[in-house]
């Protein structure tokens, strides 16, 4: 008891800076945040009221946040299966020992050094319907990509956005897969080969399963992204095309520059915390539903 | 058939010959020209002049280049004053996010004390909330604290991180408790003991945390749009959409912007890689 109490005033001192920092800008906002969303205020933003705990199923069952749930869950659905896909499909493919293959690796890894920013970018200017190059050379087989350009064409302006998204995850989904392919001891390839296991049946009874782990991983870690969408939006089409704005998250819905509920920290705070609850439930059903298919080896 | 050379991969046992190993090659480049095909364009739009580029959008052969877009660009969007500003917060961000992380790792892998627990399960708590809800009453905090627009803003709040103290407490649990005992009777202090036994001991970790949290500092965009309104204070990632604001026929000013601002982490990822894949994977991977 005594030696515990030793330890007490240096286990203070060097817990107190991380403490501190994550105390005032994640737990107190979390909290504050939970009691700010009971407030309404008005167009300045200055004068609120109270509008009690019924505001966070008003604001959830507002045509508004379902809409924007609605299509960040779409974006969700558009770029999480396909994203994965490719990482896995990327990461075995480069995972022979041939020559050069190191120089694949590094091509195939190289999103990661883009942001979502700078990817966004990117694809707005190889998409711009009048001097973008994708429309310059495909215009003939997608008449979209000129009149009026994916990004402006409700219709398209998600799946468009959702391409951008998962080139710049790609780079990340890669390199976490790749690693974890290496992880995969060999004697199990050398078994079912002698088996009698051909390629493809050596990748869903070893590969695959022996993946689960980070496959969870990274799914989550993509749809939480997807769930945060806000620089793409922001960048691409400001939730647009307008009237439809298919493209506005909930990320944009909270934060956007276009946004309705920009002055009201009321509102602001209700969306945030309903985010927040979004996140923390997908987490929960992905981990607990993936968690049960999923082989953890030893 | 069965002895191989290749290394453990997912791999066929056999190792890859003649027709399969082309088709292999073939397929390796024509993915490899897929992925980059968008970094490429966006290469030879930067350094195409700005008539080249509108003419000749379809011309991705590397004929007439030229800095001219790159350097108005970087004069337009006064870029090294935005990179000035992401390279000064990330770097601090970084430092501070490596010394949070020692010293509250150390305290939970070496110290016994009175709350453990319950101070633990406090950090962990954080990693459930998300930037996008804090940021609502953290601008309200800056706005009191009279942070809008200052690196203070920019930078203090993200100086401490559960992941990092997690990472760094994985290593430091791995040293024999015998040995800071050990050290404790010849009179080693806890900060010398730090210093001297267990930085070395996590030297790879504290590298791969050190890139993971620069990269993510630098590629941040919510947090500082939201706290600044001056151009004296932006990072590069926000900076760069002033560059689009303009006509269609300067647009290849933004592919020179986003080739500048990746410049850095491209030079930085090939210098440091192994360190990225030990940091992204430090959650994914088991063992």
């Amino acid at each position: 008891m005594k030696r515990r109490w030793r330890d007490f005033p240096v286990a203070v001192g060097m817990l107190l800076p991380s403490a501190v920092i994550l105390g005032v800008f994640v737990i107190y906002p979390l909290v504050r945040a939970v009691q700010l969303g009971h407030l309404r205020c008005d167009a300045t933003g200055t004068r609120c009221r109270e509008g009690g705990w019924v505001q966070y199923v008003d604001v959830f069952r507002s045509n508004e946040f379902q809409h924007a749930l609605f299509n960040t869950t779409r974006l969700a659905i558009m770029t999480v299966p396909i994203g994965l896909a490719l990482g896995i499909g990327l990461a075995v493919l480069a995972d022979k020992q041939i020559r050069g293959v190191g120089f694949f690796r590094t091509v195939f890894s190289s999103t990661v050094a883009t942001s979502v920013a700078v990817a966004s970018l990117v694809w707005f200017v190889l998409l711009q319907p009048q001097v973008g190059l994708l429309p310059d050379l495909f215009h003939g087989l997608i008449p979209t990509l000129k009149q009026p350009g994916l990004l402006n064409d409700p219709t398209t302006a998600l799946p468009a956005l959702a391409v951008s998204s998962i080139w710049a995850s790609l780079g990340f989904t890669f390199i976490v897969m790749t690693a974890a392919l290496q992880g995969i001891p060999r004697e199990l390839y050398e078994s079912a080969f002698v088996d009698g296991a051909g390629g493809w049946m050596r990748f869903t009874n070893v590969t695959l399963p022996m993946l689960g782990p980070t496959i969870v991983f990274t799914t989550v870690v993509l749809t939480t992204r997807a769930y945060q969408a806000y620089a793409e939006v922001a960048l691409l089409t400001q939730g647009g095309p307008n009237p439809e704005r298919p493209t506005e998250s909930m990320a944009y819905l909270i934060y956007g520059q276009t946004s309705l509920i920009k002055n009201d920290i009321g509102l602001k705070s209700t969306a945030a915390v309903l985010l927040f609850f979004v996140l923390l439930v997908l987490a929960l059903v992905q981990f607990r539903g993936l968690d049960r298919r999923v082989h953890y080896g030893n | 058939m069965a002895t191989r050379s290749d290394a453990p991969g997912t791999g066929a046992t056999e190792s890859l010959h003649g027709a399969r190993k082309v088709g292999r090659y073939a397929l390796l480049i024509f993915v490899g020209f897929l992925v980059l095909f968008p970094i490429y364009a966006t290469l030879m739009q930067a350094l195409k002049s700005g008539p080249d580029a509108i003419d000749h959008p379809k011309s991705l052969l590397p004929i007439n280049l030229t800095l001219d877009t790159l350097r108005s660009a970087w004069t337009i969007g006064d870029l090294g004053r935005l990179m000035l500003n992401s390279i000064f917060v990330s770097v601090a961000v970084t430092l501070g996010v490596i010394i949070t992380s020692l010293l509250a790792a150390y305290a939970f892998a070496f110290l016994d004390f009175p709350g453990k627990g319950a101070v633990f399960a406090f950090f962990l708590a954080t990693l459930l909330v998300p930037a996008e809800l804090t940021v609502v009453v953290n601008q309200r905090t800056m706005d009191s604290l009279g942070w809008i627009n200052s690196y203070q803003g920019l930078i203090v709040p993200l100086v401490a991180t559960t992941f990092g103290m997690f990472l760094v407490r994985q290593v430091f649990l791995t040293v024999p408790k015998d040995l800071r005992e050990a050290a404790a009777l010849d009179g080693v202090g806890h900060l010398r003991f730090l210093g001297e036994v267990a930085v070395p001991l996590c030297r790879p970790t504290l590298g791969a945390l050190a890139l993971f949290t620069f990269l993510g500092t630098w590629n941040q965009y919510l947090w500082p749009q939201a706290i600044t309104t001056d151009d004296a204070h932006r990072t590069i990632q926000i900076g760069l959409e002033r560059l689009k604001i303009g006509d269609i026929d300067k647009l290849n000013l933004v592919t020179a912007g986003t080739v500048i601002a990746s410049l850095p982490i491209f030079i930085m990822l090939i210098a440091f890689q192994r360190q990225l894949v030990r940091g992204l994977t430090a959650g994914a991977v088991k063992g």
